[in-house]
C-alpha cells in the first residue's frame, strides 16, 4: 500500500480547534493547530498544564468529537472513519488503562483478544513483549501490585499487543522513577527502529522532549513552535549564562536576578544561578543588583528548557505563572512569615531536624534501615529516591504519624517519641495530592485550615488575607478548589500548609507532574521561605527538584546511599567523556553501584 | 463475526475474573441479599407478635382470671400484671408495655348485672398501624371470651352475628409470606442497577474504558460484556433468594418456575438498562452509587408495593409508582408465590416490564459512544 512516491505524513492536523464548556462560557482548549508528523519519527508534545496536550491526543484517537478542522491518521480522516483510523493506532491514556485486579498475563491476553491478535501470532508476540519490558517474571502478579514503572511498561505492552502504525502516549512517565523512564524510552526507540512506528508523545519532562525528532510546543491551545529539539534549544543560543556572586548567597542572588529587567529565567543549579536573557538584553551587571557586588558571569550552551521558558514568557498571552507577583525574597522583607531574622552565618546551633539510626520495620520488611541525617535551620534538604525507597515511611515518622521502630528522631527540639503533638504544631505539611477539600472554595479551604491550626480571629483573618494576597488567590477566593488549574491548587495547598507560620515545612513530591513554569514559581516561594529561616524538607524522585536543595540524601531500599550537596553528588560521576553529568546521571550511577554487591 | 466473538469472549473472561476477585461484587450480589432476607425473614414483620401487655386487675376473682388466661393463651400477647392503673401507667410511659387492659374493681359485678361490663383498653398509638392491630386482637379476644362464657352457661351467643373470616391467598396471614417474595425484586435491583453502574463507573475512574475505546472492540461488545455477567449474577441472586425463601422460611410457592424465570429475566434486563444508563451519566463510583440508590433501590423498596400498599398511597405518588419497574415485578412475584400463575396479573405486568427493559436498554445503547464527550 505504501508504494506511492510521495511519503505521506503519518499524522496530519489541519486547523484543529476545540472548545469545552457551554456556549455561554466556552473554554478554548485548542485554537487552529496545524502540524504533521512524518512516518517513522517520534514527535514530542510539550507545553504547560492545560495547554491542550491531552485534548489533542484524544482528538487524534477519535475519543472526542472533532469540532473544527481536519485530522488525518495514516491518510484516514478521523472524523469520517473513526473506526478505520482507530484500528491502526495505539493509544495509552495517562492512567495506562490497566485492570488492577487482573494479573499481568490476564491484562495482556485481554488486549490481545480485544485487538484480534491470532493465537498463533500471540505466542511469539507475547514473549517478545515480555522480553522487551522485562515483565516475564511477574506474569502471575496482579497488576495493581506492580510498581509505577512496571505498570507503565505493562500499559505500553498492552497497547503494543498488535503493533500500531501510530502510537499515541499521554504523559507516559508521570510519577515514574528515572530508571524506569530510561527503560521506557529504550523500548520506544527500539520500536521506531525495528517496526517503523510513528510516535506522538506528550510529556512534561523536557529531557524527554529533547530525545524526539520533532517538538510541538502548545501554549493555551495554540501551537507556539514546531521544530526539531536542537533548533528549539538554539533559540536561546548566546543568551544562557551561569552566574555566581561573591558576598551573596545563591538563593538571594537568584531572587534578585529573577526580578532584573531583561532576565527571562533564573534558576538555581547547584551552587550557581542559571539565567536566560531576553533577545538583545545585555547580561545583568553587578551594579544593577547591589553596590559593591562582584558577579562572575560565564556564557553556557543553551539548554532545551531555556528556550521553553523563554518562549512561553515572551509568548503574547502571559502565562499564569508570570502574572503572579514575585514573592518577597530578600532577607529584610521576608513577608509576614514571622521568622524575619536571617539564619545566622555561624550555623553551629542544634539541627532543626535530627535523625539518628532511624529504623522502621513492617513485619519482616525493613522499610527504613538505620538512616541518619541532620537539617539545619533555613536549609532545604532533599530525600531523593525511587518509589519504594523508604521516602514516605521516613516522612511519616518525621511528621509524627508513624512511630519509629528504633533510633532517635528530633524535630524542632522535640523528641517525637514523647512530644509528637508539640513538634507537629511547628510543622507545615504539603501532601503530594495537595489534601485540599475539592468541594470547598479557596476561601473556605483557607478558613478551614486556619481553624484546624487553632488560629483565633484577629490573627486568623490576618493570615487568610496574607494567603490571598501573597499567593495571588484573591481573584479566585470564591472558586471551587477542585476546578482550579494545577498550579493554583498547588499554591493554595502551600498557603494552607503555611497558615500557622510553621518553622519547618515538609513537602512530599511537591511539583510532580507540574510544568516547568509552575515549578519555577513554586520554588521561588520555597526559596523565599528558606531565606526567611524556615527549614524545608522535600521528598522527590524528580531530579530537577533535587537541584533546588542545599543538601540531599539519596535513598534506596531503606538505606542512605549517599548524601551531600548537588554539586558534590554530581561530581562523583564526572568522567572525561561525561564532563557535565546531570543529577539524574548521578542518581542512576549511585543506584547501579548499590545494586552491584560490594563494588567498592 | 468470528473476530467479534473473539473480542467478546476476551471481555467476558475479564469481567468474570474481576467479579470473582472483587469481594465487593460478590458481597453485593450474594451477601447483601442473604442479609436482607434474614432481616426480613426473621426480624421485620408487620404482624404484632408477643406484644407486651399490662393487665390491671383491681379486684381479682375467677371471672377476671378466666379472661387473663384467655389473653395469655394467644400468641399475640405477653402479659404483666399490675394491681393499680398508676403503676401500669408508669410501665406504659417507660415503653415497657404497648397496651393496658384495665379491669376496674366493679368489673365482675357489672358483668353479672347487665351482661356487659366496661373493659378499659389503652393502646400506644405511636405506631398507628400496630395500634389498630392490637386493638383488633383485643376486641377479638374479648368477643371470643364472651362467646365462650355464654356457651359455658348454656346461654345464646352474646353477639347476633358470628363472624367467621376466611382469608384468601395467605391463609396464615403471615406478612413474611408476602415480604420475602418482594425481596427478589430488591436483590435484582442491587445487582442489575447498583452493581452494574458501580463497575462501569470504576472503569471510567481508572481510565480502562478510555483505553478499551481505542481498541477494535465495538461499543456493542463492550456493553454486551457488561450485560451478560451481571445478568447471570442477578439470576443467581434470584435463585438463591427463592431457595432460601422456600426452604428456610417456608414461604409457599404456588406458581411455575418457568414463569418466574421469564418475568425475572425481563425485570433484570430493565434494571441492567437503568444501570448502564446511570453509568453513562455518572463517571465516578460515588455519584453512580448515589444515583443508583436514589432512582432504583429506594423506589424499589418504597414505591413498589413491596412494603407499602400502593392502593393506599395518595394519587400523585400512585401515579409515580407506574414508572418504577419493581412495581410490576413485585405484583407478579406476590401473585406467583401466594396465588399461582394468575395470567390476568402476570401478563400485563410482564408486558410493562418488557417495555421498560426495551426503553432503558435502548436508551443506554443510544447514549453509549466510543467517545469521551
Amino acid at each position: 500500500m505504501a508504494a506511492a512516491a510521495e511519503p505521506r505524513p503519518a499524522l496530519r492536523l489541519e486547523n484543529v480547534s476545540h472548545q469545552f464548556g457551554s456556549h455561554a462560557h466556552p473554554e478554548t482548549a485548542l485554537a487552529g493547530v496545524s502540524a504533521s508528523a512524518a512516518a517513522g519519527t517520534v514527535t514530542g508534545l510539550i507545553g504547560p498544564d492545560g495547554a491542550g496536550k491531552t485534548t489533542l491526543l484524544r482528538l487524534v484517537a477519535g475519543l472526542l468529537r472533532l469540532q473544527s478542522g481536519r485530522i488525518e491518521v495514516l491518510g484516514e480522516d478521523v472524523a469520517g472513519n473513526p473506526d478505520g483510523a482507530r484500528a491502526r493506532l495505539g493509544y495509552m491514556p495517562q492512567r495506562f488503562g490497566l485492570y488492577e485486579d487482573l494479573t499481568v498475563r490476564e491484562n495482556l491476553e485481554l488486549y490481545a483478544k480485544v485487538q484480534n491478535v491470532p493465537p498463533q501470532a500471540w505466542t511469539a508476540r507475547g514473549s517478545e513483549l515480555m522480553h522487551m519490558t522485562g515483565l516475564a517474571p511477574f506474569l502471575g502478579r496482579l497488576s495493581g501490585r506492580l510498581s509505577g514503572g512496571m505498570k507503565q511498561k505493562l500499559g505500553l505492552a498492552c497497547t503494543l499487543v498488535r503493533i500500531p502504525e501510530l502510537l499515541l502516549l499521554d504523559e507516559p512517565t508521570v510519577g515514574v522513577d528515572p530508571v524506569s523512564r530510561r527503560e521506557l524510552w529504550a523500548i520506544i526507540d527500539h520500536l521506531v527502529r525495528t517496526e517503523g512506528l510513528t510516535v506522538l508523545v506528550s510529556t512534561s519532562y523536557l529531557d524527554e522532549a529533547e530525545r524526539c525528532e520533532r517538538v510541538l510546543l502548545l501554549h493555551e491551545g495554540r501551537l507556539v513552535s514546531a521544530t526539531d529539539p536542537s533548533e528549539f534549544a538554539a533559540q536561546t543560543s548566546g543568551r544562557s549564562f551561569q552566574v555566581s556572586a561573591e558576598g551573596m548567597g545563591k538563593r538571594r542572588l537568584q531572587a534578585e536576578l529573577a526580578q532584573t529587567p531583561g532576565v527571562l529565567d533564573a534558576t538555581i543549579q547547584g551552587s550557581f544561578v542559571r539565567i536566560v536573557t531576553a533577545v538583545g538584553a545585555p547580561p545583568p551587571s553587578a551594579s544593577a543588583l547591589a553596590p559593591g557586588l562582584t558577579l562572575n558571569i560565564t556564557q553556557v550552551p543553551p539548554r532545551f528548557e531555556d528556550s521553553f521558558v523563554a518562549l512561553l514568557k515572551t509568548d503574547g498571552a502571559v502565562s499564569l505563572a508570570a502574572q503572579t507577583p514575585a514573592p518577597s525574597a530578600s532577607g529584610d522583607a521576608a513577608g509576614p512569615t514571622a521568622h524575619r531574622t536571617a539564619p545566622p552565618a555561624a550555623a553551629e546551633e542544634e539541627p532543626v531536624i535530627l535523625a539518628a539510626q532511624l529504623t522502621r520495620r513492617f513485619g519482616d520488611f525493613l522499610a527504613v534501615d538505620a538512616i541518619s541525617f541532620a537539617v539545619r535551620r533555613g536549609e532545604i534538604f532533599g530525600l531523593l529516591g525511587a518509589n519504594g525507597a523508604g521516602k514516605s515511611t521516613t516522612f511519616r515518622m518525621l511528621c509524627g504519624l508513624l512511630p519509629a521502630t528504633s533510633g532517635t528522631l528530633r524535630v524542632a527540639g522535640y523528641d517525637l517519641r514523647r512530644a509528637a503533638a508539640s513538634a507537629r504544631a511547628r510543622i507545615g505539611y504539603m501532601a503530594q495530592k495537595f489534601s485540599l477539600y475539592g468541594d470547598l472554595s479557596v476561601l473556605e479551604n483557607l478558613r478551614f485550615f486556619a481553624s484546624a491550626y487553632r488560629l483565633r480571629d484577629p490573627q486568623r483573618r490576618a493570615r487568610i488575607d496574607w494567603a490571598l494576597e501573597e499567593f495571588a488567590l484573591g481573584a479566585h477566593a470564591a472558586a471551587v478548589s477542585r476546578e482550579l488549574p494545577l498550579g493554583y491548587k498547588q499554591r493554595l495547598a502551600l498557603a494552607c500548609a503555611l497558615m500557622h507560620e510553621p518553622q519547618i515545612l515538609f513537602l512530599d513530591e511537591p511539583t510532580s507532574g507540574v510544568d516547568p513554569l509552575a515549578r519555577r514559581e513554586f520554588w521561588r516561594r520555597i526559596n523565599a521561605l528558606a531565606e526567611s529561616g524556615v527549614t524545608v524538607l522535600v521528598t522527590t524522585h524528580f531530579m530537577e527538584e533535587a537541584e533546588y536543595c542545599d543538601r540531599l540524601a539519596v535513598l534506596a531500599q531503606g538505606k542512605v546511599l549517599a548524601s551531600g550537596d548537588p554539586d558534590s553528588l554530581k561530581a562523583r560521576v564526572r568522567t572525561a567523556d561525561h564532563p557535565q553529568p546531570t543529577m539524574e546521571d548521578a542518581f542512576i550511577a549511585l543506584l547501579e553501584a548499590a545494586a552491584q554487591p560490594h563494588a567498592a | 463475526m468470528n473476530e467479534s466473538l473473539e473480542r467478546l469472549t476476551g471481555l467476558l473472561r475479564k469481567e468474570a475474573l474481576q467479579i470473582l476477585r472483587d469481594p465487593s461484587a460478590l458481597a453485593i450480589a450474594f451477601v447483601l441479599p442473604a442479609m436482607l432476607l434474614i432481616i426480613f425473614g426473621y426480624g421485620v414483620t408487620l404482624d404484632p407478635h408477643r406484644v407486651a401487655l399490662a393487665v390491671v386487675v383491681e379486684q381479682p376473682d375467677a371471672v377476671t382470671h378466666s379472661f387473663v388466661a384467655q389473653l395469655r393463651g394467644t400468641p399475640y400477647f405477653t402479659t404483666e400484671s399490675f394491681s393499680t392503673i398508676q403503676s401500669a401507667d408508669r410501665a406504659f410511659d417507660a415503653d415497657r408495655v404497648s397496651a393496658i387492659v384495665w379491669f376496674r374493681s366493679d368489673f365482675t359485678r357489672r358483668l353479672a348485672s347487665r351482661g356487659a361490663a366496661p373493659l378499659g383498653i389503652i393502646v400506644n398509638g405511636v405506631d398507628a398501624n400496630t395500634a389498630r392491630l392490637i386493638e383488633g386482637y383485643l376486641q377479638q379476644t374479648w368477643a371470643n371470651w364472651l362467646a365462650m362464657r355464654s356457651r359455658e352457661r348454656g346461654l345464646p351467643a352474646g353477639l347476633p352475628i358470628d363472624l367467621e373470616p376466611r382469608i384468601r391467598f395467605n391463609p396464615a396471614v403471615r406478612s413474611r409470606d408476602y415480604l420475602v417474595p418482594g425481596l427478589i425484586a430488591i436483590v435484582m435491583t442491587l445487582t442489575g442497577a447498583l452493581l452494574t453502574a458501580l463497575v462501569i463507573a470504576r472503569e471510567w475512574e481508572r481510565g480502562t474504558l478510555e483505553a478499551l475505546m481505542v481498541t477494535r472492540a465495538t461499543i456493542r461488545e463492550i456493553l454486551l460484556a457488561k450485560l451478560v455477567p451481571y445478568f447471570l449474577l442477578g439470576m443467581g441472586g434470584m435463585v438463591a433468594t427463592l431457595v432460601l425463601a422456600v426452604w428456610l422460611f417456608g414461604v409457599p410457592f404456588h406458581g411455575s418456575l418457568l414463569v418466574l424465570t421469564g418475568v425475572s429475566a425481563l425485570f433484570l434486563l430493565a434494571a441492567l438498562g437503568m444501570g448502564l444508563l446511570i453509568s453513562s451519566v455518572a463517571r465516578n463510583q460515588f455519584v453512580a452509587g448515589q444515583i443508583a440508590i436514589i432512582v432504583t433501590f429506594l423506589p424499589a423498596f418504597i414505591l413498589s408495593g413491596f412494603v407499602f400498599d400502593i392502593g393506599s398511597m395518595p394519587w400523585p405518588i400512585r401515579l409515580l409508582t407506574h414508572v418504577v419497574a419493581a412495581r410490576y415485578f413485585v405484583a407478579t412475584l406476590q401473585s406467583l408465590f401466594l396465588a399461582g400463575d394468575i395470567w390476568s396479573v402476570i401478563l400485563p405486568n410482564a408486558l410493562a416490564l418488557a417495555v421498560m427493559a426495551f426503553v432503558f436498554l435502548g436508551a443506554a445503547r443510544l447514549r453509549a459512544r466510543k467517545r469521551l464527550d
